[in-house]
């Protein structure tokens, strides 16, 4: 005699659930910023010389799923008064009101509108960029290298210093300071799991 | 007045009073920029001159380079005769440690220089290789070794400067001449 415990719709059911379950392992969407192996560094140029610096202090909220892209966003916040401008006297004069006036405006933003796939691992975020109270639209290229639980966010893109009166009055000058300048981001994120979260 | 000595030249060529002048010049120029530069706050114009300190110190470099190979190869002439064997060993002294400085401090300024992560790319074209990574605490000690080898070159170069002038105006023996001609033309 054979008995059949599970009813056709229990059976559909459980087949929905048990792929419901595994959605998450999947899916992949990257939205834990880790902080210790993320930078934002940039390189201005000084009498034609390339000068390193970089912002200790930022956020980065990042949600961001290689399946589905067209839905990744990221909000990025520097806080600027953290920034290394290559040398203490250019760490002292940068925060000062020709540079970022950081009294007045703290933070640099950038906050994502849409995100795109180039293909490969190549993606485009458009958005926009805020510094020292003045806002411009953006596409910054980026490449996302997944292994495991987390991925790395990598991306490079010039802005022009005086579009945002970055370095204005003596420093307007492009001929000593470039306008031009290269701002470089690594982003790693894991991905966020609440069934396992301690 | 002559002395001459068999097979030695009486006289230095004309490259080497060349070189003895135009690094004298730059040598100077160079010093004066670089006290006044440092004091500077920060500016265009005082990014401007540290560059310009700096393709003019390599500058210095290559053509002391050059200047030691000439003078390796150019005998000059000998110490006037019936000069002390003291004024002889200090000149002689003084001669090889200014060679040695107008190497080491453009050196030393170049190593600083990488040491606090500033490339030095000479006339804004050639870069030279940083031989050191950014490290605060060797740019602040090289920085210690720049101005020290350079208070010591100053030194040096007052006395060498004294002992022409005592040449000059007390022996009388014609070692100045020998580096400015047109001091020779007048006798």
């Amino acid at each position: 005699m054979r008995t059949c415990p599970l009813s056709i719709p229990a059976l559909a059911l459980l087949a929905a659930m048990s792929a419901g379950l595994s959605l998450p392992a999947h899916a992949a969407e990257y939205s834990v910023l880790d902080t210790a192996q993320s930078s934002i560094s940039f390189t201005s140029k000084q009498m034609g010389v390339g000068v390193d610096g970089r912002f200790r202090k930022f956020n980065a909220a990042l949600n961001f799923d290689p399946a589905k892209p067209g839905s990744g966003s990221a909000r990025i916040d520097i806080d600027l008064s953290s920034i290394d401008a290559g040398s203490p006297d250019a760490n002292d004069e940068v925060v000062g009101k020709p540079w970022f006036d950081i009294r007045n405006f703290p933070t640099a933003s950038f906050a994502s509108t849409g995100v795109k796939a180039l293909g490969g691992d190549r993606y485009e975020a458009r958005g926009k960029i805020s510094i020292k109270g003045k806002s411009q639209e953006v596409v910054l290229p980026f490449t996302v290298k997944p292994s495991g639980d987390s991925a790395v966010f990598d991306g490079s893109f010039v802005i022009k210093r005086l579009d945002f009166a970055v370095g204005d009055g003596i420093w307007s000058d492009v001929s000593t300071v470039a306008n031009e300048v290269l701002i470089k981001f690594r982003f790693t994120a894991t991905t966020s799991r609440p069934a396992v979260k301690k | 007045m002559s002395h001459t000595q068999p097979g030695l030249p009486t006289h230095y060529t004309r490259t080497a009073i060349l070189l003895h002048w135009l690094m004298a010049l730059m040598i100077i120029a160079m010093f004066g920029l670089g006290l006044y530069m440092t004091g500077l706050k920060l500016s265009p114009q005082k990014l401007q001159l540290y560059s310009w300190h700096k393709w003019a110190g390599v500058s210095v470099f290559v053509l002391a380079a050059f200047r030691l190979v000439w003078r390796l190869t150019h005998t000059p002439p000998p110490h006037p005769a019936g000069m002390p064997r003291w004024q002889q060993i200090a000149a002689n002294g003084t001669h090889h440690l200014l060679y040695l400085l107008m190497i080491a401090i453009p050196l030393s300024g170049w190593l600083m220089s990488s040491a606090k992560g500033f490339q030095t790319v000479w006339f804004g074209v050639l870069p030279l290789p940083d031989l050191l990574a950014k490290d605060k605490a060797l740019g602040d000690l090289l920085q210690g070794v720049h101005q020290a080898l350079n208070l010591g070159l100053a030194t040096l170069v007052l006395a060498h400067i004294a002992a022409a002038i005592k040449h000059h105006l007390v022996e009388r023996d014609g070692v100045l001449a020998r580096m400015l001609p047109f001091l020779q033309d007048k006798r």
